[in-house]
């Protein structure tokens, strides 16, 4: 939706230059753009060398947590005494996160690419790329590129030539959030049910099918083939010194024009939301933006000028996330976005630990409650509570994710809560 | 300092414990004599998901609380496991328990019994400030036997753990997830495991129970007695429990050597039934063609005085015990029978495959290798008995055999629990009492010799065997008369190869091998 439109800011097309042009999603037609011309060099690379280059990019990952990817390359043994695993993360869930579904429907091969060339930095033979269920048609454009792939020689056996072997195998979850955080992703990639394993181990030293594995996402993957090719100071050319790079932001909710944008690191969140996406329709004040997908901490309207890169979202009080800015107009009930954000964390939990479980469902009833006029005063004492109790204590950070936007909420917008409450 | 290569010092709660290097916090707290409080994880389970979180402790240095149940122990580490970090965090987990847990304490057969009680009470978090509606899911009947009351379930998951780790069998899963899980069988499949009762037993809440059992007998209304299971040849070791002289419930003892936390349920039907049926309540003696009821004294001397030499024959039984077993092999000495056959129901084999010593034998008898030892021969059917012979008969030989076996012996000398049909062509009958309602010592597929004890109260005037037998040797001159269970084991492993130096207080409740002199009996089972 967002490649029409042009703005006055810096456009950098590392990643989205091919958004729109269905030529890129054919082997032939990617070829023709120039596409398949990172993987040469990199098999020609010794696997730590491309760790090296992708740890001096300083690419981080994009998946939301931003973990250096070269340092997390390097966790994998350096010697293989059996089979690695490289699984790409494709189970995009976060509400507001809408930029891998891109990659995968636009350059598909530009994912497989980067799958490789990292497969190949862990001294991985396989590639799991991990589609979420809801993704069933881009997921049938990604098989149909992988079968491209293998028919032209970039995948499977001696690859290129090289003497290098790597499969890749598309797997479609069947619809849970949860799928989307690395161990869980393992544990329904090995045919159980989405539940997070408690760490150690981790997965560098066992994970999918009990061994060595990487789990990247989507994004993180795509930077990789450029990163090989033009080295790690030609990607620091843009972004900070802690966030290099570009990010695809993804901008919904009360906005002239929400879509998939990307933009340099470092980018100011005000310009994004009204220079970029023409700030709210119809004349509308925003009230409040949820910068990086649901599960960061709320802005108000006021606290909108910070740098749009990890340490900057860090340092405004809340978290840059995916880049996927939930923009909020003055009409908006709070009360009522914090109900819907929370029955979604209620629906997600996997249900193993007890404070997820219950709380997360505790949290949107009371919200529920208060949102139809029968809360008390009591109630926020409760939410406080829960989410002190929510916080540190849980297998995965589903249950920090809720009391991420909650607390902020309810200590920037407590107005809101106590005009619904009776008593 | 370590002094021991492998072995790791710290601190628990202020005492300092050395432990060997990979032990968790929660087995390295055990050293300090300390228990954490968990739910998911169980000693007997190998899997650990440490999704409870109701074991978190506290470790000096670090940021977050840790699961104890697989956080490694580390060297120098001070750890705390009722800080008030730790507590608040148990406490909060008590809390979200309570939120959709039903009040159902006066009808929950948990009660008394169950972890939630337990660490409510413990961490003091009573009350819930819950105030939406709770889940309601109700009771399903999870197998032929359990039922599953959702409402109750803390979502452990041992139960589908212990089916998946130990029956080797994934018939449990949990469905649906978030506040919407439950436990339920997997679709298309059934529970019907040999070892199913375990997830009852295993459950820390009232949220499985055995459909035999639910609403029979409050936690504080039972007694209960160490024993061994009568259901087969493994000897599992049991709890007995007991309302009113009746059994209501059999659970499993922890026997690391024999069957760890577990047992079948077989073994769990075998005793409920146990002084059911007619018994033999009083000694009976045939005066004028007639069983006439007579007293103890009254009923030894007059079998002793016409008990003599001739030729006759003896069925015992496999489900007594060594003691009865030798007294009564030195009463059939005495009298010059030689020989003396058992039977032995066979059964289908069932391995517990988590823990394959365990299994559901295909003798079903607690004692065959104890009938052995004392030069019991197995038959495969019931002897015929030759016109005027004296047949002995001790035990529960006789439950099959037709209504007119034994009429023409010419003593027929009955020693047993129940009056079946058979019983009534006897010249004398001494009521014995039960396996439950007697101490005793059964010898397992292995040569463990094990010790029961006794949880009920025999009917009438019956009593153990190996007692009056004794006495009856002595009346005989043959022998001399016990009243304690330890002169008993003593007399007997005096005697008998194997047990040479064993005691009734040296067996404890973890039993004793026999030595090599005692293998071959059990060997020839």
């Amino acid at each position: 939706m967002g490649y029409p439109y042009s703005h006055d800011l810096e456009t950098v097309t590392l990643l989205s230059r091919h958004f729109g042009d269905e030529k890129a999603r054919t082997l032939a037609g990617w070829k023709e753009l120039g596409g398949y011309a990172s993987l040469p060099k990199a098999l020609e690379m010794e696997p730590g060398e491309i760790t090296e280059v992708v740890k001096n990019s300083g690419l981080r990952g994009r998946g939301g947590a931003g973990f250096p990817t070269g340092v997390k390359w390097s966790f994998m043994p350096q010697e293989p005494t059996g089979p690695h695993y490289l699984c790409c993360n494709a189970d995009e869930s976060e509400p507001g996160a809408f930029k891998d579904r891109e990659i995968l429907r636009w350059v598909p091969h530009l994912l497989i690419e980067g799958c490789l060339i990292a497969a190949r930095a862990i001294r991985a033979e396989h590639v799991y790329i991990y589609v979420r269920g809801e993704f069933f048609p881009f997921s049938a454009i990604l098989r149909d590129s992988v079968v491209e792939a293998y028919e032209g020689g970039y995948v499977g056996e001696d690859i290129l030539g090289s003497g290098w072997n790597c499969d890749v195998t598309v797997h479609l979850g069947a619809g849970a959030y949860i799928a989307g955080e690395e161990t869980g992703l393992m544990s329904s990639l090995m045919g159980g049910r989405a539940e997070p394993w408690i760490k150690p181990p981790f997965p560098a030293q066992s994970g999918a099918f009990g061994r060595p594995s990487t789990v990247n996402n989507v994004e993180t993957l795509a930077a990789v083939p450029m990163i090989v090719a033009e080295g790690a100071d030609w990607y620091r050319q843009w972004g900070t010194e802690k966030s290099p790079g570009t990010k695809l932001w993804c901008c919904s909710g009360h906005l002239e024009r929400p879509g998939t944008y990307e933009l340099p690191m470092g980018v100011n969140l005000r310009d994004v939301i009204y220079e970029v996406c023409g700030g709210a329709p119809n004349g509308r004040k925003i009230k409040a933006v949820i910068p990086g997908g649901s599960s960061t901490a709320m802005l108000t309207a006021d606290e909108l000028d910070c740098s749009g890169c990890y340490e900057g979202m860090a340092a405004a009080g809340s978290s840059l996330g995916t880049a996927s800015p939930i923009v909020m107009n003055e009409d908006t009930n709070i009360v009522q976005a914090m109900r819907r954000i929370a029955q979604f964390y209620a629906h997600e939990s996997c249900g193993q630990c007890v404070q997820c479980r219950e709380g997360t469902s505790w949290t949107a009833r009371i919200l529920h409650r208060i949102e139809e006029g029968e809360g008390t005063v009591a109630d926020l004492d409760t939410l406080y509570h829960l989410c002190e109790q929510m916080t540190g204590r849980t297998i995965c950070p589903l249950a920090d994710s809720v009391v991420f936007p909650l607390l902020s909420s309810l200590d920037k917008f407590r107005d809101e809560y106590e005009a619904l409450i009776k008593r | 300092m370590s002094d021991v290569a492998n072995h790791i010092t710290l601190t628990i709660d202020g005492v300092e414990v050395s432990v060997e290097a990979g032990t968790t916090l929660l087995h390295a707290a055990e050293h300090a004599g300390v228990v954490v409080p968990h739910y998911c994880y169980h000693p007997g389970i190998p899997s650990r998901p440490a999704q409870c979180r109701m074991c978190l402790v506290e470790i000096e240095g670090q940021p977050k609380l840790q699961p104890s149940c697989v956080f490694p122990a580390g060297e120098g580490m001070v750890v705390h496991t009722t800080s008030e970090t730790a507590e608040t965090a148990r406490k909060s987990v008590i809390e979200f328990l309570l939120l959709n847990h039903p009040l159902d304490c006066p009808i929950c057969d948990a009660a008394g019994q169950c972890m939630l009680q337990d660490y409510a009470f413990e961490t003091g978090q009573l009350r819930s400030r819950y105030a939406e509606a709770k889940m309601v899911l109700g009771r399903d009947r999870v197998a032929e036997d359990i039922l599953y009351f959702g409402d109750r379930c803390i979502v452990c998951t041992r139960c589908v753990r212990f089916m998946e780790d130990i029956a080797g069998d994934n018939a449990l899963v949990v469905a649906q997830r978030g506040y919407k899980a439950y436990i339920d069988t997997f679709p298309g499949k059934d529970l019907d495991h040999a070892f199913r009762g375990n997830i009852v037993d295993v459950c820390p809440v009232g949220a499985l129970v055995h459909e035999d059992f639910v609403f029979k007998a409050r936690a504080w209304d039972m007694d209960s007695a160490p024993g061994i299971c009568p259901g087969c040849s493994t000897g599992c070791n049991i709890e007995i429990n007991v309302k009113e002289n009746q059994v209501v419930r059999t659970k499993p003892r922890l026997n690391p050597d024999v069957n760890s936390y577990w047992m079948c349920d077989h073994g769990r039907r075998s005793l409920v039934m146990a002084n059911r049926g007619v018994r033999a309540e009083a000694p009976m003696v045939r005066q004028q063609g007639e069983l006439e009821p007579a007293s103890w004294n009254e009923a030894l001397t007059w079998v002793s005085e016409r008990l003599g030499d001739s030729s006759g024959l003896a069925l015992v039984s496999a489900g007594v015990s060594n003691e009865t077993l030798f007294y009564a092999r030195a009463l059939l000495e005495s009298l010059g029978i030689r020989g003396g056959t058992f039977q032995v129901e066979q059964g289908e084999e069932v391995t517990l495959t988590g823990f394959p010593k365990l299994k559901l034998r295909a003798e079903r008898a607690p004692n065959a290798a104890g009938a052995g030892l004392h030069e019991f021969r197995r038959s495969d059917g019931l002897p015929e008995v030759p016109d005027g012979a004296t047949l002995v008969v001790v035990g529960d030989a006789l439950a099959g055999a037709p209504a007119g076996y034994g009429a023409n012996a010419g003593f027929f000398l009955y020693i047993g629990s129940h009056l079946v049909p058979a019983a009534h062509n006897a010249t004398a009958i001494l009521p014995a009492a039960t396996v439950p309602e007697t101490d005793g010592t059964f010898v397992n597929y292995e040569g463990r010799v094990q010790r029961f004890h006794r949880a009920l109260r025999a009917p009438g005037v019956a009593r153990p065997a190996w007692m009056f037998l004794s006495r009856l040797l002595e009346h005989l001159d043959a022998g001399i008369g016990v009243r304690e269970i330890e002169d008993a084991f003593s007399a007997m492993s005096e005697g008998t190869p194997g047990m040479e130096g064993m005691t009734w207080a040296g067996l404890g409740l973890r039993g004793e091998l026999l030595s090599e002199a005692g293998q071959p009996a059990v060997a020839a089972e």
